[in-house]
């Protein structure tokens, strides 16, 4: 049963060849799965019949119609922010709990387009608004490294996309879609000790996906091998009809190789990523990781993004500035949940946002709503978009001109999963500004990032590294990243 | 004798540690000094903006809490505001090079009214139902919110 946390997308297809497994016995082992780990919650909606369903189909193109698809018999988990038409889909909130879509998310159609079979829809907080799977209506998430259920205590997923993270580590499906707009995809990865990619911002169709910062948000990929994300990513990657905001450009798959060139490859350190309460661990680890590139022939120097320790601060005002606006939807009338208030429409309106929404979005809607008021909007809004620009123009000077590089190598998170009770002591907005910090800088900049899980704390818990590259650069983050993992031989959780 | 030779090992040992330490010498040694300036003085916001803020947010029940958590995130944000932005563009899309598509303007979807009208909570005869508009948001007294809190 162990073998289900470490089976990638190649094996299983192989495994399918040789008939030691099906792909409707390998949907069912996963459905076992998630029953065994019910307590980690990872899952809003267990999707059984959907995941039986597509079993079968691909059973049939595999051994009837010998036509597999890409992804046939690989089981995936997405998280609940993106629409799937007849399935619930509640961003983890009380205004959208019986909420069912009318339609598929790009993303969804694609990986089902592929062949892959649906297990379920993942936890996540409230609206994506958070760095902990902890603010969620069905409950928090646990991770499964350290996990021990006569100990009351345990050890957060990461956020938001913890359901997503947590699926693929313990092992409920081969791979999962999450959200990421500051973090969100690769600091629940860091954490559960998996690959998160985050791709360059229009590269994957948004379309059906809840937003929650347009400008930063992108779908997320978490796989358990960089291989793996760089499949799923030639499945769901290009351009959309229906996302104007998609690159136009076709998208060209990319190929992972063994013996990716790695002398060619100029790497930056950016010294601003260490920043006060990061842990000496982390700090090793990214040592440790600049070392094994520097042994493989790759050139390694130090770099300046002069403008990251105001990127939080930057990325907080802007983040809630557009959730002000986002949120402006939910009302009652037309879907999600609605109050009983019948003396005015405004009433009906304030009275369905003061209970629909946890108390993290209605502080950020108005939070939101103070920095976009006129005689505040230039004040925060527009200088938070002058600092964005100069945030990104760092990266460009990075990765451009003589002394360029190709690649930066930072740490992903600042420790490693802290303790549910110690996550909790914190405001939401202290939590994010520190587990944020080395994530949200790719999203300001729009730029692709992928996190890797290196090696055990003293905790016994991963520590991740994240890799950068500048727009469009999948293809080289994903073979460095192959490149670390084929050396560092992370485990699997023992469950 | 022995313990010379061990000291002279330990030291050499000790010295090739500081020197593989050196190879990754390119990792920072101490954390960046931030550029983030906190403002001394206290962020307070009056009811007025408190009032106005949730008109305009249409979200009632704002507490002491509320309040508290809306200054901080306000004192959060100054500390970037001393940031010299003279002749910066604001940057809104990351996409600004490229050119994104507009689709022509055909009609391409519908005869989907049952499916818009399935998620409603109180339809009439395929209309959404709302109550009576044009009736601004009652103030939300001291004591309501006190209730509210409870």
């Amino acid at each position: 049963m162990n073998k289900l946390t470490t089976y990638t997308i190649k094996e299983l297809h192989k495994i399918y060849r040789d008939k030691l497994l099906t792909p409707t016995s390998f949907v069912d082992l996963c459905l076992q799965k998630v029953k065994q780990t019910s307590e980690l919650n990872a899952f809003v909606t267990v999707t059984e019949d959907e995941a039986e369903n597509h079993g079968v189909e691909s059973e049939k193109r595999f051994y009837i119609d010998k036509k597999s698809r890409m992804l046939d018999g690989i089981t995936f988990g997405i998280k609940d922010n993106f629409c799937t038409s007849n399935i619930t889909t509640t961003c983890a909130s009380e205004m959208l709990k019986n909420f069912v879509p009318t339609y598929d998310a790009t993303v969804y159609a694609r990986l089902r387009a592929a062949g892959a079979c649906l297990i379920g829809k993942c936890n996540l907080d409230e609206f994506a608004m958070g760095a902990g799977t902890v603010d969620s209506i069905f409950g928090p998430t646990r991770n499964p490294w350290g996990y021990d259920k006569s100990n009351d205590d345990w050890r957060i997923s990461g956020g938001s996309s913890g359901g997503s993270a947590v699926a693929v580590s313990s092992g409920a499906c081969v791979a999962a879609i999450g959200s990421d707009t500051g973090g969100s995809t690769r600091n629940p990865a860091a954490l559960c000790g998996i690959v998160g990619l985050k791709p360059t911002y229009g590269l994957v169709s948004r379309y059906g996906l809840i937003p929650l910062v347009n400008s930063m948000d992108v779908p997320g990929i978490l796989t358990r091998t960089v291989e793996d994300a760089a499949t799923i990513l030639n499945c769901i990657a290009g351009p959309d009809f229906l996302d104007s905001t998609t690159i136009k450009k076709e998208f060209d798959p990319v190929s992972i190789t063994d013996d990716f060139d790695m002398t060619k490859i100029k790497i930056g350190i950016p010294k601003e990523y260490y920043c006060e309460g990061m842990s000496q661990e982390v700090i090793d680890t990214w040592r440790y990781v600049a070392d094994l590139l520097e042994n493989q022939k790759a050139v390694l120097k130090s770099v300046s993004l002069p403008h990251t320790s105001v990127s939080i601060a930057v990325y907080s005002i802007l983040n809630q500035c557009e959730v002000a606006s986002n949120m402006a939807r939910y009302d009652g009338l037309e879907y999600g949940f609605r109050a009983e208030e019948n003396y005015s429409t405004e009433e009906l309106y304030a009275s369905t946002r003061s209970q629909g929404f946890n108390d993290v979005v209605r502080c950020r809607i108005f939070a939101g709503n103070y920095f976009l008021l006129s005689r505040n909007y230039d004040k925060y809004f527009v200088k938070a978009q002058k600092l964005r620009r100069l945030i990104s123009n760092d990266f460009k000077n990075i990765f451009n001109g003589d002394d360029h590089v190709n690649i930066l190598l930072t740490p992903t998170t600042l420790s490693d999963a802290p303790l549910y009770k110690d996550f909790m002591s914190k405001h939401n907005r202290d939590q994010c500004a520190f587990q944020d910090y080395c994530t949200q800088p790719a999203n300001m900049a729009g730029i692709p990032a992928i996190s890797i899980p290196i090696r055990l704390s003293k905790n016994n818990l991963p520590l991740s590294v994240q890799l950068m590259g500048p727009f469009l650069s999948e293809e080289i983050l994903l073979n460095v990243a192959k490149r670390i993992e084929n050396i560092v031989k992370f485990p699997a959780v023992a469950l | 004798m022995k313990f010379k030779f061990a000291f002279i090992t330990f030291c050499k040992v000790k010295y090739i540690q500081i020197l593989s330490r050196n190879i990754g010498g390119k990792v920072p040694t101490t954390p960046v000094n931030t550029l983030e300036k906190y403002q001394n003085k206290k962020v307070v916001v009056d009811k007025n903006t408190l009032n106005l803020l949730e008109r305009l947010s249409l979200v009632k029940c704002d507490t002491t809490k509320g309040t508290k958590v809306l200054e901080d995130s306000i004192a959060f944000a100054d500390k970037i505001l001393h940031i010299n932005t003279d002749n910066v563009e604001p940057l809104y899309s990351v996409l600004e090079e490229e050119n994104l598509h507009l689709r022509t303007d055909k009609v391409t979807q519908g005869n989907c009214q049952k499916d818009i009208l399935k998620n409603a909570s109180i339809t009439e005869d395929d209309y959404f139902v709302a109550p009576p508009g044009n009736i601004p948001l009652q103030d939300i007294k001291a004591e309501e919110i006190c209730e509210l809190t409870k």
